[in-house]
């Protein structure tokens, strides 16, 4: 039953059907890799810098804001509450995908939190809705050809400085738009589905006007879980799906 | 090292607490109400939808066509397909709406 228990030939296995579901992730996320370490040296990063932030942060948009920030010599601690609140939303996928994960030992699960990335819960998230156990392996396959390719195209922006092409003509600065609403539709199974994406859509919308970035993505998301919330469980599906009974 | 130095490790560990954070406090509870639960199961939906919506809407013609095909690919195919058609949508939307 547990992924420990599985033979070296079916985990190689497990690995590439992880990596190869991240093919995508990788195309959609590397122009940004590139991009965020041609702008962290702009901004007075070095490229051992550039590269490190990459490696220990491992979160594009907060990275982006980071250096933003630095370029204009912002305080520190400013920074730093920064990244944490860009990357506030990831305590919901934590709470959200512990359930899925809790089979694994806590130095795995430690492992894994590290490179819990939006595409890495949506993956997650969708194989354990299929009703498969989350394997470890599976899991480090995706993540670090992820992981991987972000760092080494982070170094590759670094050291090719400001040398990127016009972004705009390639459509590179609105492909990860796209593949979240893929992942989005990936989710159109679910109870309340639709609801859930109008009340998020709308609550982002107004507090990216009012509130600004990057307040709008926990703002947006709190609100369409709160619906899910306020409505009986029963409109969830709780309570109706043998899978949720005690 | 650096103030830079700092910044990024104060970062990393700011990140890492998001990411482990919600488990933690979670895991402390030994049953989990209908009503958290339902609510993490609006999760994926809710998040991912903020990190699309804002930009759609600041967006311009040739990026609307392309959510909207793309989209489309989406309740047919898998999420591959429906990325690699936003992208040439948008790549040659862009070429007619400058």
């Amino acid at each position: 039953m547990s992924t420990e228990a599985i033979p070296a030939k079916s985990a190689s296995t497990a690995f590439w059907q992880g990596a190869r579901l991240s093919i995508p992730v990788v195309v959609a996320s590397g122009p940004f890799a590139m991009l965020f370490g041609a702008i962290a040296v702009d901004n007075g990063f070095s490229v051992f810098e550039a590269f490190l932030m990459s490696a220990a942060v491992f979160g594009g948009a907060s990275q982006m804001v980071g250096i933003e920030l630095f370029g204009h010599h912002v305080a520190p601690w400013l920074i730093v509450l920064s990244i944490f609140a860009v990357n506030f939303r990831h305590v919901l996928y934590s709470a959200a995908i512990g359930r899925s994960l809790s089979h694994w030992s806590a130095p795995k699960q430690a492992i894994a939190y590290f490179l819990l990335t939006d595409p890495q819960y949506a993956f997650a998230e969708s194989e354990a809705q299929s009703g498969r156990k989350v394997s470890f392996v599976w899991y480090m396959g995706a993540a670090l050809t992820v992981y991987f390719f972000w760092n080494v195209l982070t170094l590759a922006g670094a050291i090719a400085g400001t040398f990127i092409p016009d972004t705009s003509a390639l459509g590179i600065d609105f492909l990860l738009p796209i593949y979240f609403l893929g992942l989005v539709m990936d989710f159109r199974k679910r109870p309340l589905w639709l609801p859930i994406v109008i009340v998020s859509a709308i609550a982002s919308i107004v507090a990216y006007k009012t509130v600004g970035s990057p307040w709008h993505v926990s703002l947006g998301a709190l609100a369409g879980v709160a619906l899910a919330v306020i409505l009986p469980p029963s409109h969830s599906g709780i309570g109706t799906d043998p899978e949720h009974l005690p | 090292m650096s103030t830079t130095f700092w910044i990024i490790i104060a970062g990393a560990i700011a990140t890492y607490l998001t990411r482990v954070g919600g488990h933690l406090v979670l895991s402390r509870f030994e049953t989990i109400h209908p009503r958290v639960e339902a609510g993490l199961n609006a999760v994926p939906a809710a998040v991912l939808t903020t990190l699309v919506a804002p930009a759609a809407l600041g967006a311009g013609p040739a990026e609307w066509v392309a959510l909207i095909i793309s989209g489309l690919v989406a309740l047919r195919g898998g999420l591959m397909s429906m990325f690699l058609t936003g992208a040439v949508v948008l790549i040659l939307a862009r070429q007619f709406v400058a």
